[in-house]
């Protein structure tokens, strides 16, 4: 990391700074970025490796319940030996049993899905947001921002009452004569897809608002005034403007929903399949920590692009706001 | 401006309806006399003073507020430590990879963080419990609070610094004098979505949490599971209510200091 010191006192506009300040201003630069970036490397990075190890090991009925591999404890020696104990059996196992492939195709599935709806139902909002006298923007940006601050848990919690077959959503349709019978909806894939749209919605909005609010508005006019209809106005000027906010919303929606656990589970019920919800039961109900690790390993490899990309949208947004 | 259409005004209308009836009618049916939370029965408060006699979920509150303030704090310095490399130093080693482990954790699946601290706690030999529960929340939250400082950060005037630094004020002393009022109102709003965050999670929380540790949505997800009760929904209500009071006081605190710090700048041009 010396070369942190250097680049930035040959970036300082003297040359006369006295020796004492420039010393002072490598160290502080030098903890500025080294105190974090060790704090993630060990709380973000390591994890995964050891998430990667503990895959390779095998179930033991003991605690923690795997046979250690690839220790230190017997030293360097040790550690290379243990390569001959890593075993791919839980790996194997997951390409055996049905039950986790259709789980990972079905969560990908629901996540893109459920991204596709949240696209649909957040662009007429931050489209409206955008277009609204800038006085009360701010006003409607804290009102979309403001469920985001209230738990997510309540949110979800929220719907079962909404759409138990008892509940207050086939109590309206009802009285309204709409049905005649109360609507199933409460575990099953509907259920998720409308709890997903809910929770992950100030995700997909403030994307999109913020490329929206950008956008200069004089392009439509001018479209107008040339005899565009507002419809082809709207694909060919206004969403491709807008596209920066689009990927950034949807992958801001996708990669989490395809790992999500709180929402098949409260109100997906046992009959859905989710791979959060797998990876869950294996750890919790199963105890078996080194499948639940393979399921984590395949699940990250799976996200490694989406999330590539969306490093990549993050930094180019960043270089923007320069 | 006319291109506010009636288009717009609707499909405002409705989205904040979807955003917000969802809660509404959490908070009016913890007010319900019945014990059916779908069966409105008369008005009642009694789902909280029942809540104030449940031991179990007052011990959960008190150590979700502490994970909350600790976890919080600290992550409100690391991520801002963490958003002014991001911001300041284009160049070093390893760059790349200090903004990937920045960025990742949010959009991260839950489950993923949870199993891989856990694993991590189990390895290093750390008991399960309110350290390790902590120790996570400061992980998952100095992210968040990473991107909130950088977006105020990217738009600072690093003239000013330049000036203070010209004139023989220390790194230190500029960062603290100069750097920092600025960027408070973030770093404050970074501390809040921090500790909101943290009160939140259920996922991260179950996986690292031990005996003696178990945080509030761990407790209500517990009940959830043996069924619905309005007493839940109360303590939905209390939690919301929090929140919401906490957020709106700072905007209106952060509107407050825009506005004096308008009318200062007005004077000294004045002046």
């Amino acid at each position: 990391m010396s070369n942190i010191a250097v680049t930035d006192a040959a970036a300082l506009p003297t040359v006369a700074k006295p020796f004492l300040t420039r010393l002072g201003t490598g160290f502080f630069n030098r903890l500025v970025i080294i105190v974090p970036y060790l704090w993630l490397l060990f709380f973000f990075l390591i994890p995964f490796v050891i998430v990667f190890k503990i895959s390779l090991s095998q179930t033991a009925i003991a605690m923690p319940p795997y046979t250690p591999v690839l220790d230190f404890r017997d030293g360097v020696s040790g550690f290379f030996s243990g390569f001959r104990d890593l075993n791919f059996d839980n790996y194997v196992w997951l390409t055996q049993d049905a039950l986790y492939f259709k789980a990972y195709i079905t969560s990908v599935v629901i996540a893109a899905i459920s991204t596709v709806l949240t696209l649909i139902v957040g662009y007429p909002i931050a489209y409206g947001m955008a277009r609204a006298p800038a006085t009360i923007r701010p006003t409607l940006l804290m009102l979309v921002i403001l469920p985001f601050w209230t738990s997510f848990l309540i949110r979800v919690y929220a719907w079962i009452g909404i759409l138990k077959p008892e509940g207050l959503l086939n109590q309206l349709l009802l009285s309204l004569h709409l049905i005649n019978q109360p609507l199933v909806i409460l575990n099953t894939y509907t259920a998720i897809f409308i709890g997903i749209v809910y929770s992950y919605l100030p995700f997909m909005v403030l994307p999109l608002y913020s490329s929206l609010e950008k956008m200069d508005y004089s392009l439509i006019e001018a479209a107008k005034d040339l005899g565009c209809p507002p419809t082809s106005a709207f694909w060919k000027i206004t969403f491709p403007l807008s596209l920066p906010g689009v990927i950034a919303g949807c992958l801001l929606v996708f990669i989490p929903a395809v790992g999500e656990f709180v929402i098949p589970d409260l109100l997906g019920g046992s009959q859905t399949l989710m791979i959060g919800k797998t990876l869950w039961n294996e750890f919790f109900a199963n105890r078996d920590w080194p499948v639940s690790s393979a399921v984590a390993v395949i699940l990250l490899l799976l996200l490694t692009v989406p999330i590539m990309l969306f490093q990549q949208a993050q930094a180019k947004a960043q270089e923007q706001g320069k | 401006m006319n291109s506010w259409s009636r288009f717009n005004v609707t499909s405002i209308v409705l989205g904040f309806a979807f955003l917000y009836l969802p809660i509404v009618l959490l908070i009016v049916f913890s007010f319900n006399e019945s014990k059916l939370v779908t069966v409105w029965g008369g008005f009642s408060t009694k789902w909280y003073v029942s809540l104030f006699h449940n031991q179990g979920l007052m011990d959960a509150t008190w150590v979700t507020a502490r994970v909350g303030v600790i976890s919080a704090t600290v992550a409100t310095v690391l991520g801002t430590l963490a958003a002014l490399t991001l911001t300041r130093y284009t160049r070093f080693r390893g760059r790349v990879l200090f903004s990937g482990m920045v960025f990742a954790p949010l959009v991260m699946p839950e489950v993923i963080t949870g199993l891989s601290l856990l694993l991590l706690f189990v390895a290093v030999g750390l008991d399960r419990g309110f350290l390790t529960v902590t120790l996570a929340h400061i992980t998952l939250t100095m992210c968040f609070v990473a991107v909130v400082v950088q977006s105020r950060l990217v738009s600072f005037d690093r003239s000013l610094e330049e000036a203070a630094m010209d004139l023989g004020a220390t790194p230190a002393k500029t960062f603290f004098q100069i750097t920092l009022p600025v960027i408070l109102p973030a770093i404050v709003s970074g501390w809040m979505l921090a500790f909101t965050l943290s009160l939140d999670d259920l996922v991260i929380a179950s996986f690292t949490s031990g005996p003696g540790a178990t945080t509030l949505p761990m407790k209500i997800y517990s009940q959830v599971r043996l069924g619905v009760t309005p007493e839940i929904n109360a303590a939905c209500t209390i939690l919301i209510a929090v929140v919401a009071v906490g957020v709106i006081v700072a905007s209106i605190a952060n509107k407050r200091r825009e506005v004096q710090r308008q009318l200062d700048e007005r004077a000294a041009q004045r002046g």
